[in-house]
């Protein structure tokens, strides 16, 4: 069965949407097909931002990503925020939106971090429930991203693709990949991407994250991999895109840059690079 | 004032400045979405700067351990006194 | 008994408590550097997003003392929404509190101010009343008028120079040393401070809370002379701070 929902957004390069680069983009989008958003910063009432994003979704498909739902925390969902995401879906009608398996408020305060979860039966059904919750909500099928992650739980019971692979048989939710979390997680725990890759539920990928890492190490002098933003996407990491391509087949693909941001040209270069692996993937 | 001195002085003070409005060039509108960048305060998803000392430091500024001092522009303000801290609040001029 | 959530949150803000138990590193034992990149993605994120909301706070008290202060701020409050677009709002009670800046009594109300404009910037948007509607109005008209002004505005009063403190860090003169009255508001999309005449910030809050014109003003404190009054409404144009005037009675 054709899934439309899939292809709401383009198989082609976007990236995330910098403030900054409003004037760039609408002036020269370059191979730019469609822009991501921060849920988050266009929760204000009006001015700039509002007016920005409602310029550019006349433009470019938009892709909602929230950073600020804490899915995979062991509370209830803040019923506000999920309010504040209803209302903003529902003024913008974005292509996508997707958010992350991780959590970041605990007890009402938000910690402003993607925080790991140990992967057991029970943190899967509450997981569940939570995903369930949003889409009930919303309206509309989520997609849910792999997280970068620094350090395991010794209580976890399950591969990290299993659980996502659940997840998507339990709730019928998408999966975002982001290639760039897989290499930094899996030398961070010092397992094979490309093995990972080959077991992720790639029926389910609706959309690709790619980005840079800073490299540093722990206490003992092992490789220690952030997931940053803020460089250019490493070679490794384009080489996984590669073979997630190969077993996704065309995905929208997006370039993250959160920090240090640089000038548009290296943004849409980078984008740029993307499509060509696409394309090349296609051939 | 009465009520109809006031309705006058009222429109003696809109019709002035009206005038200064009107005479006033019409200002450049920075108002295009293209200009100025968000003030402050954005989510993303990027992790932050890994292992900075930011996390692993704290001080309790109630004990003796506190040794920074405000050391910024507060030094040069020229306020009265010419020092930092010296500027004591005015008596008010406005009802209570 | 603590969850798993509750000690994680808990060791991530308070660096002198234990890591949490059961964590793993690459093949066995946790390093200590790994729990500390969410401690520090933690701290270290919240106090950058300080650093952006709070410019001229930062430059008065200087970077490095900025940055501290900010990592006991960010302990005691951390934020209570996602949105981090409104974060700080406990910082000028929170700067009352904090004796290493008692030295800077006007500290609080520059934050204050600091906030006052990113509240603005993020306002609804509402179109500006034409000045001509104001012409139009007949001297008993004008005076039985209520106006409403724009959601973005927003109105701080302050024993001391806040508007010229803050002018002084964006390529203004000294400040003098006086009470000041101020009005933030937003013209198009990047809010605007205007100093106003004295007596403007009650006689502003009265008109905001319904009052009329000519009732407004006839109860206004004794120092708004009667020579204010066409300066704040010049002001009042010229920041397009007026979005409705109506000179129905109210039901």
């Amino acid at each position: 069965m054709l899934d439309t929902t899939r292809f709401a957004l383009p198989p082609r390069p976007g990236v995330g949407f910098k403030t900054q680069h409003f004037a760039a983009i609408m002036a020269d989008p370059g191979p730019v097909a469609w822009l991501e958003i921060h849920a988050e910063n266009y929760m204000g009432a009006g001015g700039r931002p509002l007016a920005q994003v409602c310029a550019l979704a006349e433009r470019f498909p938009i892709s909602v990503h929230g950073v600020g739902l804490s899915i995979g925390g062991e509370g209830p969902l803040d019923a506000d925020h999920l309010a504040r995401l209803k209302h903003l879906l529902g003024w913008l009608d974005p292509a996508s939106f997707s958010e992350h398996l991780a959590w970041s408020t605990h007890e009402g305060a938000y910690l402003n971090d993607l925080l790991p979860l140990p992967y057991t039966a029970r943190t899967l059904s509450r997981v569940a429930a939570h995903i369930d919750q949003v889409q009930d909500t919303l309206g509309r099928r989520m997609l849910l991203e792999n997280p970068a992650t620094y350090l395991d739980f010794a209580e976890t019971e399950m591969p990290e693709t299993e659980f996502l692979a659940e997840l998507v048989r339990l709730t019928g939710c998408l999966l975002l990949l982001d290639v760039n979390n897989v290499h930094v997680a899996c030398t961070n725990r010092g397992a094979d991407a490309a093995a990972y890759l080959d077991a992720f539920p790639m029926a389910a990928v609706a959309e690709i994250h790619l980005a840079g890492h800073d490299t540093q190490a722990d206490d003992h002098g092992t490789p220690l991999l952030i997931d940053s933003h803020g460089a250019e996407v490493a070679d490794p990491v384009w080489a996984l895109f590669r073979h997630a391509l190969s077993l996704a087949g065309p995905v929208p693909t997006l370039i993250e840059w959160d920090t240090d941001v640089p000038d548009w040209p290296l943004l849409a270069a980078e984008a740029a690079r993307a499509g060509a692996v696409m394309t090349g993937a296609a051939a | 004032m009465s009520d109809t001195k006031t309705a006058f002085v009222l429109a003696g003070a809109m019709a002035a400045a009206l005038a200064a409005h009107t005479a006033t060039p019409a200002q450049a509108q920075e108002n295009e979405k293209c200009y100025g960048v968000s003030l402050a305060g954005e989510n993303d998803c990027a992790a932050g700067p890994g292992t900075t000392c930011a996390g692993t430091s704290k001080v309790d500024y109630q004990g003796s351990a506190w040794k920074l001092v405000p050391a910024g522009t507060c030094e040069s303000m020229e306020l009265p006194g010419d020092r930092m801290g010296s500027l004591e609040p005015l008596d008010r001029d406005l009802p209570a | 008994m603590m969850t798993r959530q509750d000690e994680f949150a808990a060791a991530l803000l308070d660096p002198d408590r234990a890591y949490p138990p059961g964590l793993l590193g690459k093949g066995g034992p946790p390093a200590a550097r790994r729990f500390d990149v969410y401690r520090n993605n933690v701290v270290a994120s919240l106090i950058e997003a300080l650093e952006t909301g709070f410019p001229v706070v930062r430059a008065l008290v200087g970077a490095p003392f900025f940055k501290a202060m900010a990592g006991e701020f960010v302990r005691r409050h951390p934020p209570l929404t996602p949105l981090l677009m409104l974060y700080g709002a406990e910082l000028p009670g929170f700067l009352k509190g904090f004796p290493p800046v008692d030295g800077l009594p006007y500290l609080p109300d520059i934050a204050r101010l600091e906030l006052a404009l990113r509240e603005s910037y993020h306002a609804a948007d509402a179109a500006p009343i034409a000045p001509e509607a104001l012409a139009a109005l007949p001297p008993e008209a004008l005076a039985r008028a209520r106006l409403r002004l724009a959601p973005a505005v927003r109105l701080i009063r302050s024993d001391w120079p806040v508007h010229g403190i803050w002018m002084a860090h964006n390529g203004g003169p000294n400040p003098q040393p006086e009470p000041e009255e101020v009005l933030v508001a937003r013209p198009g999309f990047d809010p605007v401070l205007r100093r106003l005449p004295a007596g403007s910030h009650a006689v502003l809050l009265a008109l905001s809370s319904g009052g009329r014109l000519g009732d407004v003003l006839a109860g206004a404190p004794p120092n708004f002379h009667e020579s204010n009054i066409s300066i704040l409404l010049q002001i009042l144009l010229e920041t397009r701070a007026i979005c409705g005037i109506s000179t129905e009675e109210l039901s």
